[in-house]
């Protein structure tokens, strides 16, 4: 029967992604047997970037790696440095950069909310998550100066104030915030049809989550009980009270529950930030450009997921290695797997419920050593001996 | 003046002028409705409050490339636009509006009516089908499977005025609430309204079942590969199906159009646009459900509820009230 299977491919470029990655799905009929993905669309060389830049000018462009998560770099970037430097961040730095945390996290599990709905074709509830998420934008805009790349982290501290009336806002919002959340709440786990189409589709197991390593809201939905903010608390998050969200269902409805929850726990956060926020200096006055050699793995709760920074430092301005791992690619191969089995119809939301993003995940590309189709694979002194002797031969120039 | 009238029958009123214009303006309002549901404002910049948005969408994609995909077959990809917004226009010529005569008001019409509404689905499937590429084939089969599960209840649907009247002509179906004195008749359908009110969303492939074109699983499903004019006839073919739908719909449950040449259109207007935003409501309120789940809701309740109201239809014909 093997010539009822067809492939369908999704992607570089498919309505579904938002970003470009390649996913092959061979299907028969309506359902799915087989799925096989192929990353490499988004390779930008920030890592090896980070090795020419100097440490603050790594914060900058490690904010790039992520259009959503985009503090969740510096701040596992930053925590990193501030480590291997031995600082000690004033407690009003921490607390805002926690609080900018917390509102990205906010921001970011209602745009994947929104997405969700519009990948099972609610567009009602996309549109309206959607406008309450300007809410946070509003005041991430009003915080940090930017919507996107916030660019509030810096080595030592956070780059700004925030101001008795910004704080006013913010708590009006989450009030208003959470009144919405609870209404979305009783959406997302009531309305006939998107239960209908998130419920039992998209399925791993706990022992399955376990095996693939899978991080985050993904993890959590399976039951698997873990949270680098509780687990090993940094900036502030040692000194607020919150719950971790679980959920036993193993499947979209419970992403959906997890991740609505976790908001409502992020508002709570926010609120108690804003309620004890200390006095006192947002950040280091005085941090040394150069940084002592060592090694730090920095761990940062990201909305995806656990967002692992290696950094390396050997005693200059600028660092070794840098390493990233996004959570994306620690639950794009559970997602990927979850998808067989179920129909065609449920791979935008089957993967989609691990809120992808893949131009964090793409860290590298692999050049397959191929000698008869002319490809070979050159080290960084080849490559620039050849260069020279390319411009020297073609262009006549002498370097 | 018989020709003359025929003449304008087909051409303007309510043949094609009056079709293009008010289903385009149906296709608006359908919006307008969609987007206030959502909190947003639709189409606002062309024409008055974005009124001239959907005609403008379709000049534009007239005045697009039209692209014919090399290995699809050239003769029924281009035939399947204009055939289907033949059915979809000619099916609306049988509406009882204003100048009966026998070639549109006969009995059996409702049938032809009912087979004429039911061949856009096929054009659609054969569109996807031949024109070869994964996306579309996928549509297509969608499209086949998915009329397999309403057509029936919508058959169904419209078979209860017609057996309450005890007449195969819509003008008479129609007229019977107000001929006979029993105005209760139209509450008494309602359940036969609603089931027909939702399978013609299924029929116009609107959420909750859009399947066949659900824009992230399947692209543009079995129009993928159209463009330009071929793509923009589809799109006028759609609207004028939504407006033939409803307003078939609207002359078999709400009591028809009678009243001659200005009332009749009036009524065709406002009960057309009635039964329309009660589609856009059923739009906006829903999540686009999965194909085994549209099948097995067809037959687990759309299908029972039209008989049930079957039943009662002939529960009330048996005691000798009508």
């Amino acid at each position: 029967m093997s010539n009822d299977i067809i492939t369908i491919p999704i992607g570089p470029q498919h309505p579904f992604l938002k970003e470009p990655t390649k996913f092959d799905f061979d299907i028969r009929g309506e359902e799915v047997v087989g799925a096989r993905i192929n990353l490499g669309y988004n390779h930008r060389g920030m890592e090896k970037a980070c090795e020419e830049r100097n440490y603050y000018q790594c914060v900058y462009l490690l904010e790039r790696i992520c259009g959503i998560c985009s503090h969740s770099h510096t701040t596992a970037f930053v925590q990193a440095v501030e480590a291997l430097m031995g600082l000690e961040v004033p407690r009003r730095g921490l607390y805002i950069r926690t609080l900018v945390c917390e509102l990205e996290r906010l921001h970011s599990h209602l745009l994947w909310l929104g997405v969700a709905a519009h990948e099972v074709g609610f567009d009602t509830l996309f549109m309206l998550v959607w406008r309450d998420r300007e809410l946070v934008m509003q005041l991430l805009e009003e915080i940090s100066g930017n919507r996107v790349n916030y660019a509030i982290n810096t080595i030592g501290g956070v780059r700004r104030d925030i101001t008795e009336e910004q704080r006013k806002k913010t708590l009006e919002s989450m009030t208003v915030l959470k009144k919405r959340l609870e209404y979305y709440a009783m959406i997302g786990t009531n309305e006939p049809t998107f239960v209908a189409r998130i419920k039992g589709v998209g399925r791993l197991t706990k022992e399955r989550a376990l095996q693939m390593c899978v991080a985050g809201p993904f993890a959590r939905a399976s039951g698997v009980d873990m949270d680098v903010r509780r687990d090993d608390p940094h900036a502030a998050y040692g000194e607020v009270e919150f719950k971790v969200i679980t959920s036993d269902l193993e499947d979209i409805l419970g992403r959906v529950v997890v991740r609505v929850f976790e908001m409502v726990e992020a508002c709570k956060i926010i609120e108690q930030l804003l309620e004890k926020l200390p006095e006192g200096d947002v950040a280091l006055k005085k941090v040394l450009r150069k940084v002592p050699a060592g090694a730090v793995v920095s761990r940062y709760e990201a909305p995806r997921g656990e967002d692992v920074h290696y950094v390396r430092g050997n005693g200059t301005d600028k660092p070794e290695r840098v390493k990233v791992r996004a959570p994306t690619l620690a639950n794009l191969e559970a997602a990927t797997e979850s998808v067989i089995g179920s129909f065609v119809a449920d791979i935008p939301i089957a993967i989609a419920s691990i809120d992808p993003c893949f131009s964090c995940t793409d860290r590298m590309t692999v050049v397959l050593r191929e000698p008869r189709r002319g490809t070979r694979v050159m080290g960084w002194e080849e490559i620039r001996r050849h260069g020279i002797e390319w411009y020297r031969r073609h262009k006549g120039i002498r370097f | 003046m018989e020709y003359l009238k025929i003449a304008l029958y087909i051409l303007v009123f309510p043949g094609f002028l009056f079709q293009s214009v008010f289903s385009t303006f149906l296709e608006w309002l359908d919006r307008k409705i969609y987007a206030r549901m959502q909190n947003r404002r639709g189409p606002l910049y062309t024409g008055w409050n974005g009124l001239m948005q959907p005609v403008a969408d379709i000049v534009k994609l007239m005045a697009k490339e039209d692209i014919v995909p090399a290995q699809a077959d050239r003769f029924i990809f281009s035939l399947m636009p204009l055939v289907s917004l033949a059915a979809a226009c000619t099916a609306g010529l049988y509406l009882p509006v204003w100048h009966l005569t026998r070639y549109n008001s006969f009995e059996g019409d409702l049938i032809v009516v009912a087979y004429l509404l039911a061949i856009p689905s096929f054009c659609l499937f054969l569109a996807g089908w031949f024109s070869v590429s994964p996306f579309s084939l996928i549509g297509a089969t969608r499209v086949l499977t998915q009329v397999f599960a309403y057509e029936v209840p919508f058959f169904l649907a419209l078979l209860t005025p017609a057996v309450l009247s005890g007449s195969w002509r819509i003008a008479e179906i129609a007229a019977f609430p107000w001929t006979s004195g029993a105005w209760w008749a139209i509450p008494l359908q309602l359940l036969a309204f609603a089931v027909a009110l939702l399978s013609l969303q299924a029929k116009l492939e609107r959420v909750p079942f859009d399947i066949p074109e659900a824009e992230t699983e399947v692209v543009g499903g079995p129009l993928t590969e159209y463009s330009g004019k071929k793509l923009a006839l589809f799109r006028l073919q759609k609207d004028i199906l939504m407006l033939v739908g409803s307003a078939l719909i609207a002359a078999l449950f709400l009591g028809g159009f009678g009243g001659g040449l200005f009332l009749g259109a009036l009524q065709l207007v406002l009960k057309t646009i009635l039964v329309v935003a009660l589609l856009s409501l059923v739009k906006a309120a829903c999540a686009r459900i999965r194909l085994d789940q549209i099948v097995t809701f067809s037959w687990r309740y759309l299908a029972p509820l039209s008989l049930i109201q079957f039943f009662i239809v002939l529960l009330v014909k048996g005691t000798g009230v009508i």
